[in-house]
């Protein structure tokens, strides 16, 4: 069947299974590589992208279920001019990355905190981002970056 | 102020722009034309002999190429294991042949039976359901001292589950059994090394690619080490001459180990992409990772330590069963061996050391190195023990640690288990860890979490570990059927700039930005002129990867070497250039200048003059500035701390929170303070996911009990603290170039034995005087059984 959606602001249609994933749709059939699969239970969150403004794990939604859905993905977080958007620059000002790996889920589900909850607590966002899982940093770097992110003292706060 | 560029700088990583914008290259994110995709078959069964292997059903099905077993890989080899371990007696391992396919048996839940090849994933999906495997299951070998009483075999032809039993150093034993007899006092701890499933976040992807036209292959595979792979499928698995073979391991998601090994999968997608002249795509699924990528620990350990009455150690002695898995997996013999019973010694100076290891096959997934391999197992028991044998004693934990300590002036420190420290400061790293950890207002906090009901514990510990094994002709007599030295080639530009093409592979730990910190360092140029390319066997020199915190310290060195050959060349063209001796050449700031006088040409002019040799001393020098090195290390490096970690503990439900955990390291030179603090925190994460939650569970039958993420527990964002890390204490190296010794495996190392510590001081401030142990991970339900047992 042909689903159409728009993607990153973008109209976008193609082709899918029934059975087609979204994560499937945008990295395979759309090219947007950006989006991971790291799993097969919808634990480790390196897929997520916002469907309708909302953070959604894209292993888990057909492609079909999103039809006329506007999707966002993390090749559409950067400023319009392709420098880093003000929480991918705090990911990368605060080494809240490693190999890179989880780093598209975990970004588009701090932005869905930052915009429910614009000054959250660390304890609000590990609460947060307990759906996508990291290997490399321990987390440290990553809270840090959604503080900083959010107009914090990150260094301060996780030094307390 | 800190630097802001060149060593020591915490420049930000250039990598990141990419990884953050979803422009990475990663291995699934390549697709070739024409490409097939491949869903391999596997054993459900643990343990069983292959009757019957049905794919007519299958061969019928829409899309299918062609449906493999092992008779398609007659006269191919098993895929080697890289390191032969001779036992006590001087008899060479137990080495069975791992197929790519399995032969005759199946011997792990996960072993793969066939593989089915078709035009789409989803079609080869379903083809791989309809081919119809007839198993006569046999009795699965799952405990490993069972294992080796008889029985049922996993390998029928070897005759034995002992793979081998190990001593080291074998003349030490006799001394050390009689330390043993003349001791003041002997504590023995008998403890389990959890087994885990590394779990880098991508999993594995392997892509085969063969071309006709010029009878050559290129494999693209998730790994650390893209040149091992290619010697070891090219020369002992497929036959394929290395010229007709490239391996390309792109933007890699994390491998903590499990990407070192030559996998089955690499072999088969490569051969595979021959029979049906097309590239063949192989991506692992999360549930097939637990079940196929090589599993880390999983040692069962009895220690002994003897004391004279003061607390001074007098001998260790230990017995370890080591689980090998169903096959032997690349590095997996070298793991409970010379990465384990070479660190017994610890930080300590103790007279007689003894280790013995027994390593056993079992009906389980080939278990290798995992973050610290074998270092984590040989810290995890000796810090216990002496935990343990402290609070025997009455002597605080602090304290036994600091008299056995090998003072600073005792370096370099021959241990008795074959290593020789070539520095350390052990009293700096605690000292500095009292500061950090705020040891002084423990007792506070502990009269705080007393009136929430709560336990509060503290554990402390030191670690050291061996980074950058070495040197090659040693190694060689050990056993190991590889070198371990590292390459480097330097290629300057015309215009000036610089591209590092480096044996190294950088799969998180930011190489693309610390490597060019050193040049840049080295010559005085901005750091942006300087490129660094790895992970494709076409265009870097033959180098042995990424693994054991070795590449700055191995590769680094490398390119430092190489380096030093541009500047000397560099040197000799500026002063032709500026007609001066080359012995008054001076390079500072990126520039060239003759020794007083106020002559100086710069870099670009120098490297311009190489390319475009018009004003150029040809008859005495080549054209061109490109220079290779190798660098074989003379010794390990040896990294070492002090860690302190603060726990709750609910005694109604055994739930232990970790309240904080600071790490004192001493990592010598240190290049990216920022990405060395990552590093660490990264390793205390898993080391403190090891302790608390992790653990690989299987069933008497061999069935994977924790074979996903809902099973599995992963260290999560609110499972962990905020970290204190320091790396200020730093004895640099004496034996490489940059005085830097390897960051990315201490947090893993020295984390476990601080939680467990920690826990079992709150219990025991609390009364709970009879809880001596618990194994990890410590979950609620050990800890509640542990106080109420």
């Amino acid at each position: 069947m042909k689903v159409s959606m728009t993607v990153n602001g973008k109209a976008v249609s193609g082709e899918a299974e029934g059975r087609t994933l979204l994560s499937s749709f945008l990295r395979d059939g759309l090219g947007l590589t950006g989006t991971h699969v790291g799993c097969d239970t919808s634990q480790c969150g390196a897929c997520v992208v916002h469907v309708d403004g909302k953070a959604v794990k894209s292993c888990t939604v057909f492609a079909a279920d999103a039809a006329g859905a506007n999707v966002t993905t993390i090749e559409g977080m950067a400023n319009p001019d392709g420098t880093l958007g003000t929480l991918q620059q705090a990911f990368q000002d605060h080494h809240g990355l490693q190999c890179g790996f989880c780093t598209p889920g975990m970004v588009m589900s701090a932005a869905a905190l930052l915009a429910d909850n614009p000054k959250p607590t660390a304890a609000e966002v590990r609460h947060h981002l307990e759906g996508n899982i990291c290997r490399c940093t321990g987390y440290h770097n990553i809270v840090k970056a959604v503080l900083a992110a959010s107009g914090q003292d990150a260094d301060r706060i996780a030094a307390e | 102020m800190p630097k802001d560029h060149g060593i020591g700088a915490s420049s930000k990583r250039r990598e990141d722009v990419r990884f953050l914008t979803g422009k990475g290259r990663y291995t699934d994110d390549i697709n070739l034309r024409g490409q097939a995709h491949a869903v391999f078959v596997r054993s459900q069964v643990a343990h069983g002999k292959i009757r019957k292997i049905d794919t007519s059903d299958a061969e019928a099905m829409p899309g299918v190429l062609k449906v493999f077993t092992s008779a398609d890989f007659d006269g191919k080899g098993g895929v080697p294991c890289g390191w032969q371990i001779h036992d006590r007696a001087g008899n060479p391992m137990l080495e069975p042949k791992h197929p790519i396919l399995a032969e005759g048996k199946v011997r792990y839940v996960g072993d793969a039976v066939a593989c089915v090849v078709a035009e789409t994933l989803e079609q080869a999906r379903d083809a791989a359901e309809a081919v119809v495997v007839d198993i006569d299951e046999l009795p699965a070998v799952i405990d490993m001292k069972e294992a080796v009483k008889g029985g049922a075999l996993v390998h029928d032809e070897l005759g034995s589950n002992l793979c081998y039993d190990w001593g080291f150093i074998e003349d030490n034993k006799a001394a050390t059994d009689e330390a043993f007899k003349t001791a003041h006092h002997v504590t023995t701890l008998e403890l389990v090394n959890n087994r885990l499933i590394p779990n880098a976040m991508e999993p594995r992807v392997a892509i085969g690619d063969y071309s006709q036209a010029g009878d050559d292959y290129t494999l693209y595979t998730t790994s650390q080490n893209p040149h091992m792979i290619r010697l070891l499928m090219g020369a002992f698995v497929l036959s394929i001459p290395e010229h007709k073979l490239r391996v390309v391991a792109p933007d890699v998601g994390g491998g903590f180990g499990s990407k070192i090994f030559h996998y089955v999968e690499e072999a088969f997608v490569t051969h595979a992409s021959k029979v049906v002249n097309r590239p063949v795509k192989w991506t692992c699924s999360r549930s097939e990772s637990f079940l196929t990528d090589a599993h880390g620990r999983d040692h069962v350990t009895k220690i002994e330590l003897a004391l004279d009455k003061d607390g001074h150690f007098q001998a260790i002695r230990t017995e370890t069963y080591a689980n090998m898995g169903a096959y032997l997996s690349t590095f997996s013999t070298a793991v409970p061996t010379y990465l384990h019973g070479t660190l017994m010694a610890g930080n300590y100076k103790t007279p007689h050391v003894y280790v013995n290891v027994k390593a056993v096959f079992t009906n389980t997934v080939p278990v290798d190195a995992y973050r610290g391999a074998g270092r984590p197992e040989a810290t995890y028991q000796l810090e216990r023990v002496i935990d343990m044998a402290a609070r025997e004693m009455g002597i605080d934990p602090i304290e036994i640690r600091r008299r056995n300590f090998v003072q600073p002036d005792e370096f370099p420190y021959q241990t008795p288990v074959a290593v020789q420290y070539d520095t350390g400061n052990y009293q700096a790293t605690m000292d500095k860890l009292i500061e950090i950890a705020d040891l002084a207002g423990f007792e506070k906090r502990r009269a705080e979490s007393a009136k929430k009901g709560l336990l509060r514990g503290l554990g402390v510990n030191c670690y050291i570990e061996a980074c950058g094994i070495a040197p090659s002709n040693l190694v060689g007599q050990l056993g190991a059927r590889a070198g371990l030295y590292e390459s480097a080639t330097v290629r300057v530009n015309a215009t000036g700039g610089l591209v590092v093409m480096t044996g190294s592979h950088s799969h998180g730990q930011g190489h693309e930005t610390a490597f060019p910190q050193v040049i840049a360092e080295m010559i005085g140029i901005p750091e942006n002129m300087i490129e660094v390319v790895h992970g494709d066997t076409a265009n870097t020199p033959m180098g042995m990867g990424t693994y054991g915190s070795r590449s700055l310290a191995v590769g680094g060195s490398a390119m430092v070497k190489a380096t030093n050959k541009i500047i000397a060349k560099a040197k000799k063209i500026a002063a032709h250039l500026m007609e001066a001796s080359e012995g008054d050449i001076e390079l500072k700031d990126g520039k060239f200048s003759v020794a007083g006088t106020d002559k100086s040409v710069d870099w670009g002019a120098v490297c311009l003059a190489a390319y475009v040799p018009h004003n150029y001393p040809l008859e005495s020098l080549e054209p061109g500035l490109e220079e290779t090195a190798f660098y074989d290390p003379s010794n390990f490096t040896y990294p070492a701390g002090a860690y302190a970690c603060e726990v709750e503990v609910d005694p109604e439900t055994g739930k232990v929170t970790i309240c904080s955990f600071a790490a004192a390291d001493d990592f010598g030179n240190v290049v990216n303070p920022m990405i060395v603090s990552g590093q660490v925190h990264g390793g205390l994460a898993q080391g403190i996911g090891q302790a608390m939650l992790e653990a690989a569970a299987y069933d008497e039958n061999g069935q994977l009990l924790s074979g996903s993420y809902m099973d599995y527990a992963m260290p999560r964002a609110d499972d962990l603290p905020f970290y204190k890390v320091d790396h200020s204490c730093q004895t640099p190296c004496t034996h490489n170039p940059l005085g830097v010794k390897g960051c990315g495996e201490a947090g893993a190392i020295g984390s476990p034995p601080a939680v467990v510590n920690a826990v079992i001081d709150a219990l025991q401030r609390g009364g709970h005087k009879h809880v001596t142990h618990i194994d990890m991970p410590v979950s609620p339900s050990r800890v509640w059984q542990a106080i109420n047992g």
